[in-house]
């Protein structure tokens, strides 16, 4: 589904909004800005020949090395990858969109980096873009009801992201 | 009863106030983990917010610190009454991850063991089902049949419940000799059966009273939420992995004969010879999504009976499950299988040169059903959420992370 032919019209409607592509992975991606994802999403919903109107998945991959031998030799800089994973029903295909994410937004510890919501364009991402800000910490702009679904509210912290470390108690409950 | 908005009915000479009701665990597969909170008035619910997550097993993040193989037992315990069908899922996905080629017996083997799975887990699923309503009897013939399919199982890993007996790279083992003799009969002494759960369920006045125009999902609903399986195909929409997934799942049942399970042009399949839809009944409500795996359970015996043909003719071995140690490839491998509860897809992702994955992803489909709770019940009875959080037939361990 996803070729060159197919990034190359994308990239002459959104220009600069499609930051990338990879062709060689087995299942090959797009890579859109935060700015243009919810257009890009709505585009892709709606266009007859693509007709993604199913939205798989929602996940997010931390690219941080806590390892410092490790660390000392990989490559990229720490990110985040928002992946979703879309198919069409009609079609019968699947694609792949990512975003790139900073791991702090302006740098700062602490503070999550923003993303716009595509609530709007698939409902099921409500529940998947609650997942994600849960367990990994990214915050969905405009999403109606951002809270905590699998953690308590009262939760510390994002479980999945690789610097993340268990309380040491919660609520009196001996954590390690 | 119907999920028409009932604020009509109120009387207003019988004072009813807004309350805050928790309701659940009511489903046997819920035990303990879902609760869903109600804003009633009267009988009528005007908001029903499933709260999850009190299981806290944190799959994905011992995903991140186990090697493929490792991670296998984690997957049963995903969901627990079709615990061969999330193995498949995984390993799928790691040996797409891998370019991994199999040999043909094994490809026969994994669709034996996953159908046999498939019509344990739906024989729960409407059994349980059947409890939620009231009626006892469907349910303890159900568990009977179970677990001779679970034997059968048992036979071929040791395991019961949480069997890591389809793994990355093959089967941990080959059928043993006498095995699909005996699969064979139990087909055979299981099919005349069917008609008798049709008897008791799908037939039965009160069923249809309870379950027909209730929790109705239009086809646009159900997949703008992301629904799958039985759930989707109870709406009206014709999709199954089996038939339109990825090419590598996709091939393992090339050249089997079977058909998707959904209505087409007002009608189920026509040479089926079970009861008829009555008609109360409204597409895309809890009686379609029943009858659906009732019917699926047919078509999974007939898979069974193909597959076991297809492995007698074919040779060559079991496969070899990769090492532990195998380093996986830089990139990553999205799959998605048909489980009985609807399309559960496994995300590895790796960086290269490491054994353990980098992130190990499980979306499930009970996840995404479940989110439909609250737009079904809005408007409905009390009475009634029962038979729409079961006809979902969720299992809340493939809802935890």
């Amino acid at each position: 589904m996803i070729d060159e032919a197919f990034i190359e019209t994308l990239k002459n409607r959104f220009g600069g909004k499609i930051s990338g592509a990879n062709l060689e992975n087995v299942d090959p991606w797009i890579e859109v800005t935060s700015a243009g994802l919810v257009e890009v999403c709505r585009y892709l919903k709606q266009e007859p020949t693509i007709a993604f109107d199913y939205l798989n998945s929602i996940c997010v991959v931390d690219y941080c090395e806590t390892d410092p031998k490790k660390a000392a030799k990989v490559k990229w800089q720490p990110h985040l990858e928002v992946v979703y994973h879309v198919s069409s029903i009609r079609h019968k295909t699947t694609g792949v969109i990512k975003v790139m994410l900073p791991r702090w937004k302006e740098d700062v510890e602490g503070q999550i980096p923003e993303l716009p919501s595509v609530t709007d364009v698939w409902r099921a991402a409500d529940w998947h873009e609650r997942e994600a800000y849960d367990l990994s910490g990214v915050l969905f702009v405009g999403h109606q009801n951002l809270r905590r679904i699998l953690c308590p509210e009262d939760w510390v912290g994002h479980p999945l992201r690789k610097d993340y470390e268990m309380p040491l108690e919660y609520h009196g409950i001996r954590g390690r | 009863m119907s999920n028409a908005n009932h604020s009509e009915i109120i009387e207003l000479d019988v004072r009813t106030d807004e309350m805050l009701v928790n309701m659940g665990p009511q489903h046997p597969s819920t035990h303990g983990v879902l609760r869903l909170v109600l804003r009633t008035d009267g009988e009528v619910v005007s908001e029903a917010v499933p709260h999850i997550g009190y299981l806290h097993r944190c799959a994905e993040k011992i995903g991140e610190n186990l090697t493929p193989r490792q991670f296998v037992p984690y997957t049963d315990r995903m969901d627990y009454l079709a615990g061969m069908n999330m193995n498949l899922g995984w390993s799928l996905a790691v040996e797409k991850l891998l370019n991994y080629d199999l040999p043909e017996k094994v490809r026969h083997t994994r669709v034996m063991i996953a159908e046999l799975n498939r019509i344990a887990s739906h024989l729960v699923g409407m059994g349980t089902y059947g409890l939620d309503l009231g009626t006892f009897s469907p349910f303890l013939y159900a568990f009977r049949e179970r677990e001779k399919i679970l034997d059968l199982l048992e036979w071929v890993c040791g395991a019961r419940l949480t069997y890591s007996y389809i793994t990355p790279g093959g089967v941990t083992a080959d059928l043993p000799s006498d095995w699909i003799d005996k699969c064979r009969q139990f087909l055979d002494q299981f099919e005349p059966q069917i008609p008798d759960y049709h008897t008791l369920l799908t037939t039965n006045a009160i069923f249809i009273k309870r379950t027909t125009g209730i929790g109705i999902m239009s086809a646009d609903m159900a997949i703008a939420y992301g629904c799958s399986g039985p759930v989707l195909r109870g709406s009206g929409v014709d999709h199954d992995l089996r038939r339109d997934g990825e090419p590598r799942y996709r091939s393992m049942y090339e050249g089997y004969d079977f058909e998707v399970i959904v209505e087409k042009n007002g009608s189920y399949p026509k040479d089926q010879v079970y009861p008829a839809v009555p008609e109360e009944a409204v597409l895309g409500d809890c009686w379609h999504r029943f009858y659906v795996r009732m019917l699926e359970v047919i078509q999974a015996i007939k898979l069974i009976r193909q597959g076991m043909d297809f492995y007698q003719k074919s040779s060559g071995d079991w496969g070899t499950p990769i090492k532990l140690a195998t380093k996986l490839p830089k990139g990553e491998a999205y799959l998605e299988t048909e489980c009985p509860r609807g399309q559960m897809g496994f995300y590895v992702v790796s960086d290269g040169g490491d054994s353990v994955p980098r992130r190990a992803r499980a979306r499930s489909s009970c996840f995404s059903n479940l989110s439909v709770v609250e737009e079904l019940c809005r408007g409905g009875l009390i009475a009634d959420i029962p038979a729409i959080v079961g006809s979902l037939d969720i299992v809340m361990g493939e809802i935890d992370r």
